[in-house]
């Protein structure tokens, strides 16, 4: 198991300030270990990688890591990256968006993109809030939780990031938590292989802006959740309404292997000009 | 993977943990324990079965785990994952960080 941090600091801009910007405890760092760890397992040269942030805590990921990368508006990181795709589909694009980022500002972005199949990887990383601007309530805020702008609980019934990509059509879909990296190493690393929108969901803690307010006492507790409530989607299936509710499903959602938009788009292309390239 | 204990050398890179415990609280062996700054460091490096947990799942990149007689086979392999030079460095870096 040796050598895995040495590989993670091969990949940093050293350049930056470390440690990094985020919370003691935010998982974020974890999902970055994770990805740049499957990004070597899958021998992706780094600058064949343009990694594409939205505006978050979570958009700050790609400041810290040599790819090349592009950290673009709140919300629009998907259409940067269709564009960069669909320019020149040799590159491996890579997108990670917040819930606020993906699922709230951007949802529109997101369900499109998995309609139309484009060749990109998408990690939303989730953990329930908008982190960076105070904690006030995304789509994804659980049903019943505190946030600045819900001081007495959540009223609205929040968005299953996974469950949506799913139905709107995505090649590949799954979700882990921050306390399952092997878990996540293996999705991510499927997610950058696999032709066609490709997106893992990462539930992620942020005491800073969640956990205190959801009765949290610090961040550790939080992954004791995680640790004990993640339950792989083929038990979670079978289990009553009412225990769905107190867990969190993980694993594989959905798992095809369509052309992406990017690859249609060469062949009409050929097709058009009578076969020549 | 053979879980003996002693096999390993473990590491912590005081200046880039935040003591946010979860190496502390979720390491199987009880190996590490927080300092009086609040950070946490190695207490009983002789009880750790190298399962890997706590450098996967540290967010700060703040910990090693090595076995002890890395030789052989394995050097090439270190060799080409060796932290450069400049990572020591950064660890306390004074440039300022871009948005
Ligand atoms: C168009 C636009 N609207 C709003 C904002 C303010 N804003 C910045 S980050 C953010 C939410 C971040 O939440 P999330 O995407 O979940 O990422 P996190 O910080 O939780 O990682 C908002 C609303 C903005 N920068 N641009
Ligand atoms: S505010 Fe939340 S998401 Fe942002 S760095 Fe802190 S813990 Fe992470
Ligand atoms: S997990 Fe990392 S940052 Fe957190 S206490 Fe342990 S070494 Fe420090
Ligand atoms: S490798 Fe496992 S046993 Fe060793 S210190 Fe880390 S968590 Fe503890």
């Amino acid at each position: 198991m040796a050598k895995v941090t040495q590989l993670i600091h091969n990949y940093l801009r050293h350049t930056k300030k470390f440690p990094h910007v985020f919370c003691p405890g935010c998982g974020h760092g974890i999902v970055l270990g994770s990805l740049i760890r499957s990004v070597h397992a899958q021998g992706i040269p780094k600058d064949d990688i343009v990694l594409v942030a939205g505006i978050g805590c979570s958009g700050r990921i790609p400041v810290y890591v040599d790819f090349n990368t592009v950290h673009t508006t709140h919300g629009r990181a998907l259409t940067f990256a269709t564009g960069i795709k669909l320019a020149n589909p040799k590159l491996k694009v890579i997108v990670i968006m917040g819930d606020g980022d993906a699922m709230s500002i951007g949802g529109n972005h997101l369900m499109h993109s998995a309609r139309r199949n484009i060749g990109l990887t998408a990690l939303v990383l989730n953990n329930h809030i908008y982190g960076m601007t105070g904690g006030q309530s995304s789509s994804t805020t659980p049903f019943g939780c505190y946030s600045t702008t819900t001081p007495f609980g959540q009223m609205e019934k929040e968005f299953d990031i996974a469950e949506i990509t799913k139905a709107c059509g995505a090649n590949f879909v799954a979700r882990a938590t921050v306390m399952q990296a092997n878990l996540m190493d293996r999705l991510i690393s499927t997610a950058l292989i696999n032709p066609g929108f490709n997106l893992v969901e990462v539930i992620t803690p942020c005491h800073t802006q969640f956990g205190r307010k959801n009765k949290y006492k610090t961040t550790v507790d939080m992954y004791k959740w995680l640790k004990k409530n993640a339950t792989p989607i083929e038990k979670y299936v079978d289990m009553p309404p009412e225990k769905k509710k107190e867990v969190v499903s993980t694993g594989v959602f959905s798992h095809k292997d369509c052309a992406g938009l990017e690859e249609r788009y060469a062949q009409m292309r050929q097709n058009l000009n009578g076969g020549a390239a | 993977m053979a879980k003996k204990k002693g096999q390993t050398i473990v590491k912590i890179y005081q200046d880039w943990c935040k003591g946010c415990g979860i190496c502390v609280t979720f390491c199987p062996s009880g190996v590490l324990r927080f300092n009086n700054q609040g950070k946490a460091e190695v207490a009983h490096e002789e009880e750790c079965i190298n399962c890997g947990f706590c450098e996967v799942h540290c967010p700060d990149f703040a910990i090693l785990v090595q076995p002890k007689n890395e030789t052989g086979s394995r050097k090439n392999q270190t060799e080409s994952m060796k932290v450069p030079a400049s990572a020591e460095d950064s660890m306390n870096p004074s440039n300022e960080e871009i948005s």
